[in-house]
């Protein structure tokens, strides 16, 4: 029999008893639904935490340590290394030889100092960081009132809202726009030959070092700056994972470059002799596939680095294992549903007994019949996938405004939970024909065995 | 064996079987050797078929008589390919229906015999149309092809109108009519008809064995039919065979 026949013959008998053929399809369908439903919603709940984790602005992020510095986030890394003083520092070289690696797009320093914000005649004391441009980017400025730096070297600040809060209790956005001053510390090597006069301030080194500069030394002088308040932020940037975003003042990172703040790490580069150096580079990489590649060759150059490409490993890891308990959840429900298929079929089977016989008799031959009855299970499987997907839509529409207004009773921003991917539509609906036409195995090989001759014998 | 799967659907296996030849001679439509069928039924056998050698000629009209548990319908589904004997042998066209595979007998079923039943076994979901179709789904015939070869068959039973109407909204003699279109869809060269005017008043079933013989003369066609009529079939056929106890009695050649 041909493929039109037979899904035309399958249709025909399944229409012969709609209310037993059409509840059979709606179990069907609420199975796919709830198999739908589950998978959904993991899928739904990796974006987010992908998505949380990727604002972050951490996932195309190496952050790079030198090993002279204390231990860092990699036990096994360190315990590898014995001999840290022997290691390379963090410097300008450093800095440019990681520039010019493939796929790197930035290298900037973190920079966080101890600084005082002048206002109104009221000393306000804070943590002052540099950001680059590319923070612009970030969720943290998504909220930003005001306007981001104008360039990577103007005299400009953007405040956290707590620390704004404090310079103008009553109207902190008022601050937008004013001129601020601020006080810091400024780095000023010695002069290679001032080791015996004119020692003003800081720490020096060894008398006997040969370098010149830095190495012996350097004062921290007492600095203002006028800066102009470009904008508040409420959340701090980096979602607070990183150095600069442990401050409440934000300058441009060429900025702090240019002012030459005192460092609390520089107190330890002129102590060991070796110049002044970066306490941590944060290299970002043009894309997040090629994050492992150049964190292998900045480990190459004897650095330390970390990224998060290992804790997205393991979250990647217990999602699989989330994904497969939802789905085996939702399989819950469609197991249900292959038995009333089952079970729909066998009545079937008994109610056509003659109709069978009869069909064998005009020369339909077991397969065929076999082939009737697939058909039959597979047209309720696509049915009831098609009905399915329909309902597991709007299941999931439901969960989302639900946990929309759930969120915004906290006042937090919606977030879409449950997201259906286009493949979960043709797999759910593959996935339902498959399971309904291995439900119909039992009934189609018991059709295809009735004895025509018993069937048409009585009335 | 024969490969029948390159003869083009509804051809007559008289017009091409090899086989023929060698077994019997050209005129032979069926030839059963010593048949046997048993039932076990309760621990006890039934010899329902005991040992029949029967020969019909091609394009014969032969009535099976006897009573009730003679044996002559088990016999019929024998000839049918529905059922396979116990021993002996069915040769039908020349071609052995006992060795044959239950694939085989589908396609013998659905190309080379049609049936009509006593109580015409027309599906009652579908159309007059649909049910005289339904063996050129089966024959996988083109769909183009299908509407005059059911529009032919039902002219052939006299049926022009209530085509789209279904089986119970007909009379007991239409129901048999359409049944026989149906059974003459696929242009087999035997019809087998099982107690065909067994449900009719005895006008509408002298109506339906007329047409049948007319049908048998027009085409050529073998018809093999069970009744126990006697009166009937003595107007009707041209060959009388007595069952009795699943045995061949005796034989009356008619003029």
């Amino acid at each position: 029999m041909k493929g039109y026949d037979l899904l035309d013959l399958a249709v025909r008998n399944l229409r012969q008893s709609k209310l037993r053929n059409g509840l059979t399809t709606v179990g069907i369908s609420v199975g796919v639904a709830s198999l739908v439903a589950m998978l959904s919603l993991g899928v739904g709940l990796q974006q987010l935490a992908t998505r949380r984790l990727a604002g972050s602005g951490m996932f195309d992020t190496v952050f790079v340590t030198s090993k002279q510095d204390f231990r860092g986030f990699d036990r096994e890394q360190d315990q590898k290394d014995q001999h840290p003083e022997n290691a390379p520092v963090l410097d300008d070289a450093a800095r440019d030889k990681m520039t010019h690696l493939q796929y790197v797009t930035e290298v900037e320093p973190e920079i966080r100092v101890m600084g005082e914000i002048v206002y109104g005649g009221q000393t306000h004391y804070g943590f002052v960081t540099g950001l680059p441009m590319s923070a612009r980017e970030n969720e943290a400025f998504d909220n930003l009132q005001g306007k981001f730096f104008s360039r990577s070297d103007a005299d400009e600040v953007i405040l956290l809202n707590d620390f704004a809060k404090e310079l103008d209790p009553a109207n902190p956005k008022a601050l937008i726009g004013q001129e601020v001053t601020l006080r810091y510390g400024e780095h000023q090597p010695l002069a290679a030959d001032s080791d015996t006069s004119g020692r003003l301030s800081g720490e020096q080194s060894d008398a006997g070092n040969p370098n010149a500069g830095d190495s012996y030394g350097f004062s921290v002088v007492r600095k203002t700056q006028q800066l102009r308040v470009m904008g508040i932020i409420d959340e701090e940037p980096y979602g607070g994972m990183r150095t600069v975003s442990r401050g409440r003042i934000f300058l441009p990172v060429d900025l702090t470059a240019k002012l030459n703040m005192a460092e609390f790490s520089d107190m330890r580069s002129s102590l060991r002799g070796h110049g002044r150096t970066y306490m941590t580079l944060t290299v970002r990489v043009k894309d997040p596939a090629k994050v492992a590649q150049v964190q292998d060759a900045i480990k190459q150059m004897g650095f330390r680095t970390f990224s998060v490409l290992d804790a997205t490993k393991s979250l990647r890891r217990f999602f699989t294992v989330l994904d497969l308990f939802l789905g085996i959840f939702g399989s819950l429900a469609l197991a249900v549903a292959t038995l009333a298929i089952i079970n729909t079929l066998v009545m079937a089977v008994l109610e056509r007994r003659r109709e069978i016989g009869v069909m064998k008799a005009i020369g339909a031959s077991d397969g065929d019949v076999k082939r009737l009855f697939f058909a039959e299970a597979g047209a309720m499987g696509f049915f009831g996938g098609v009905l399915g997907i329909a309902l597991g839509f709007a299941i999931g529409k439901a969960i989302n405004i639900g946990t929309g207004i759930y969120l915004h009773n906290h006042q937090l921003p919606a977030e879409a939970v449950w997201i259906m991917p286009p493949w979960l539509i043709g797999a759910a609906i593959a996935f339902s024909i498959v399971v309904s036409l291995l439900a119909g195995l039992y009934p189609a090989s018991r059709a295809a065995r009735l004895d025509p001759v018993q069937t048409l014998k009585y009335e | 064996m024969f490969d029948e799967g390159q003869l083009a659907p509804g051809t007559r296996m008289a017009a091409s079987n090899p086989l023929q030849m060698s077994n019997s001679s050209t005129s032979q439509a069926v030839r059963t050797e010593n048949l046997r069928r048993y039932y076990t039924m309760g621990g006890s056998i039934i010899r329902a078929v005991d040992g029949i050698t029967l020969t019909i000629e091609r394009g014969e009209i032969v009535a099976l008589l006897g009573q009730s548990g003679s044996g002559k319908s088990t016999l019929l589904n024998l000839l049918a390919g529905l059922d396979r004997p116990t021993s002996g042998s069915v040769q039908v066209e020349g071609r052995d229906l006992a060795r044959m595979s239950s694939e085989d007998l589908a396609r013998y079923r659905r190309n080379d015999v049609g049936m009509v039943f006593q109580s015409f076994h027309l599906i009652p979901a579908m159309t007059i149309t649909e049910n005289v179709e339904l063996p050129m789904r089966f024959a996988e015939v083109e769909r183009s092809e299908r509407a005059q070869r059911v529009r032919e068959s039902l002219e052939r039973v006299g049926l022009g109108k209530r085509l789209e109407h279904r089986p119970s909204e007909l009379s007991g003699g239409e129901q048999q009519r359409v049944s026989l279109a149906r059974a003459l869809a696929n242009r087999p060269s035997m019809l087998l008809a099982d107690e065909p005017t067994g449900n009719l008043d005895s006008r509408t079933g002298e109506d339906i064995l007329n047409l049948i013989r007319a049908v048998s003369l027009s085409l050529g066609m073998t018809v093999v039919m069970v009744t126990h009529e006697r009166a009937l079939a003595e107007r009707f056929a041209q060959r009388l065979v007595f069952l009795g106890d699943g045995k061949l009695l005796s034989q009356e050649a008619l003029a």
